[in-house]
């Protein structure tokens, strides 16, 4: 136990920075994780086939094809990236926020399917019931809607926390592996590898790894029983 | 507070067009399945957008589609019972009623929470789940969900068609309660006769998408021809009824009519209250002299007023006793056999068994 706790700064470093990419991916994801959701399971409109398909696109492509795309995108004098760093001051490239980005887009789809089924799953009689009792469309969505879908937001969230925590190709292609900066869990281990002697350190980081994926299923698990057990669905 | 309604909506190779106006305490939308009147009752709600037409509530238009005025549902006030009875399931009933109430301005609720619980009889049942509850206890707190955002106008779109017997005569009282009790005019949907004759004020008879008849209740439900076939057998008279005693060695109660005193089984309404008797007609025997070593209890005075032709070549005679009409369905061998024509003197006989609970209700005052 304490040759797995007895980490290296940079071994906990790495660690600390994954789970803040991590989780700051996972959080920045939901808020439009929900609305490309209910645009797909509710939405009528031109071009809904071809939404479908760019936000799946991450799942099939090399991540390193989708990390080299974020790249040409959001690097330094990629047409989104040059606009946000000149008026916001927002910069993606050799940033951990870029990894942030990256892993966000990776675990997207994952995220909006998961949304997408529960959102299907509602009774859309009950909204109606709402609407007769004067709620607005506005009021509908958050009082009966939203927590109708919580348990599929919860998983959904989960799901991109765990994409977050593993991702490695797209990470590497768009913001490269900085100690400190853009060097991940995957990262690490992938460095730990590539050098003699390094066997040891790739080891207890993938134990690490493993143990920060497994309690996020468990997390994922018990929210999902609490909730489920409140709601008491039929 | 009246209902107008004129409106034709297309809906695949369904089309419905009606007109009718409405003043009654309780409408009844009457009709078998697929007459339309859960299309009609969802465009009064809003649930569904007419193709062309006018629905007007109280002086308010709600829709018009020559106007261009259209009123989503939230801003109608317009309360609606649902067959299924769609409580919200991730909120305990307390919230499930008290939903609406937070949508209706202030200045214009009227509904009061601790007397809708109190008339729905729900006080046990504020802190439950909607899944803990039975059938007959989720459609009260539906019906109280839309008596709290305080509505103009109460749908309720077959509230009894997913229960069974028992569950039924377990709200039907709850339902009269509420239009004698409330100031709140009901549009009722439904293809039972039992229901609209002990419920409804007046009736608007549906069939294929167009309204068929229009009016008091007491005047429609004897015209047997205005029936679905399935409900035929159900159709027959209204008698307006006072409760005069209760005779308990025979768990009978009596009342009297101008026809005459009336016994039916027990039944659980006051004494002087008023009460509304559905007698089929197929329940009615005719006798052209006073029986005599008879079982039935019910042997009613009067003149035949007239013999008109039902279905599958029976003969329904109306006789006229003494103001109150009362409707009898017989063979055409029985007519033959006893000669009976207009104006001829008969007495109706009835069995006391043949009256179930269900036909008698506290009528509409």
């Amino acid at each position: 136990m304490n040759w797995l706790l007895d980490l290296t700064p940079d071994e906990w470093t790495a660690v600390r920075l994954s789970i803040k990419v991590a989780t700051v991916a996972m959080l920045a994801s939901v808020p439009p994780g929900i609305l490309i959701a209910y645009l797909l399971a509710r939405g009528r409109f031109w071009g809904k086939s071809v939404l479908n398909g760019l936000v799946h696109l991450p799942l099939v492509l090399p991540p390193v094809v989708t990390g080299y795309l974020l790249l040409l995108a959001f690097g330094r004098r990629g047409p989104v990236g040059a606009f946000l760093a000149e008026h916001f001051g927002i910069v993606f490239s050799f940033r951990w926020t870029g990894a942030a980005l990256a892993c966000a887009v990776m675990g997207f789809p994952l995220m909006v399917r998961a949304i997408r089924l529960s959102i299907e799953s509602v009774d859309r009689k009950l909204e109606a019931a709402a609407g007769t009792l004067g709620a607005s469309p506005l009021w509908v969505f958050s009082t009966v809607t939203l927590p109708l879908i919580l348990p599929g937001i919860i998983a959904g969230a989960i799901l991109a926390f765990a994409k977050a925590m593993g991702e490695f190709g797209a990470t590497i292609t768009f913001v490269s592996n900085i100690p400190g900066e853009t060097q991940t869990l995957p990262s690490a281990i992938y460095t730990f590898t590539q050098v003699p002697g390094g066997d040891e350190g790739a080891l207890r980081l993938t134990l690490i790894s493993i143990i920060i994926s497994m309690l996020a299923l468990i997390a994922s698990e018990m929210m999902a029983r609490r909730l489920g057990k409140r709601m008491d669905v039929e | 507070m009246t209902v107008s309604v004129d409106i034709r909506h297309r809906q695949g190779d369904f089309d419905v067009e009606a007109r009718f106006e409405g003043a009654g305490r309780l409408t009844a939308l009457f009709g078998p399945s697929g007459s339309g009147k859960s299309t009609l009752i969802n465009l009064f709600a809003g649930l569904i957008r007419p193709n062309e037409g006018r629905i007007e509530v109280d002086g308010k238009v709600l829709v018009d589609t020559k106007a261009g005025v259209y009123v989503p549902r939230h801003k109608r006030r317009i309360g609606m019972v649902f067959q299924d009875a769609r409580l919200f399931p991730h909120m305990s009933v307390r919230s499930n009623l008290l939903y609406g109430r937070w949508f209706t301005p202030a200045a214009e609720r009227y509904m009061e929470m601790d007397a809708i619980v109190d008339l729905l009889g729900i006080g046990a049942l504020l802190d439950r789940k909607p899944s803990n509850l039975s059938g007959g206890e989720k459609q009260r707190v539906a019906i109280g969900r839309a008596l709290l955002s305080s509505p103009r106008l109460l749908l309720m779109d077959e509230p009894l068609a997913a229960l069974d017997e028992a569950r039924k005569g377990e709200i039907l009282p709850y339902i009269e309660r509420l239009r004698d009790e409330m100031k709140i005019p009901i549009v009722y949907v439904s293809h039972s006769v039992a229901e609209v004759a002990r419920l409804a004020s007046d009736v608007v008879v549906l069939a294929q998408g167009r309204v068929a008849a229009s009016g008091p209740v007491t005047e429609i439900l004897q015209r047997l021809d205005l029936l679905p076939a399935s409900e035929r057998g159900e159709g027959g008279s209204l008698v307006e009824t006072v409760v005069q005693r209760h005779d308990d060695a025979f768990s009978m109660s009596v009342l009297s009519s101008a026809a005459g005193e009336i016994h039916v089984p027990r039944i659980d309404i006051a004494i002087g209250q008023p009460v509304r008797l559905r007698i089929r007609a197929r329940d009615v025997m005719i006798a052209t002299e006073r029986p005599k070593g008879l079982s039935a209890l019910n042997v009613l005075a009067g003149r035949i007023d007239d013999i008109a032709d039902g279905a599958g070549g029976e003969r329904e005679v109306r006789i006229d006793c003494n103001g109150v009409s009362v409707l009898s369905r017989i063979t055409e061998q029985s007519r033959q056999a006893l000669a009976l024509a207009p104006g001829l003197p008969v007495y109706a006989v009835v069995k006391t068994v043949s009256f179930d609970t269900v036909n008698a209700g506290v009528a509409a005052r």
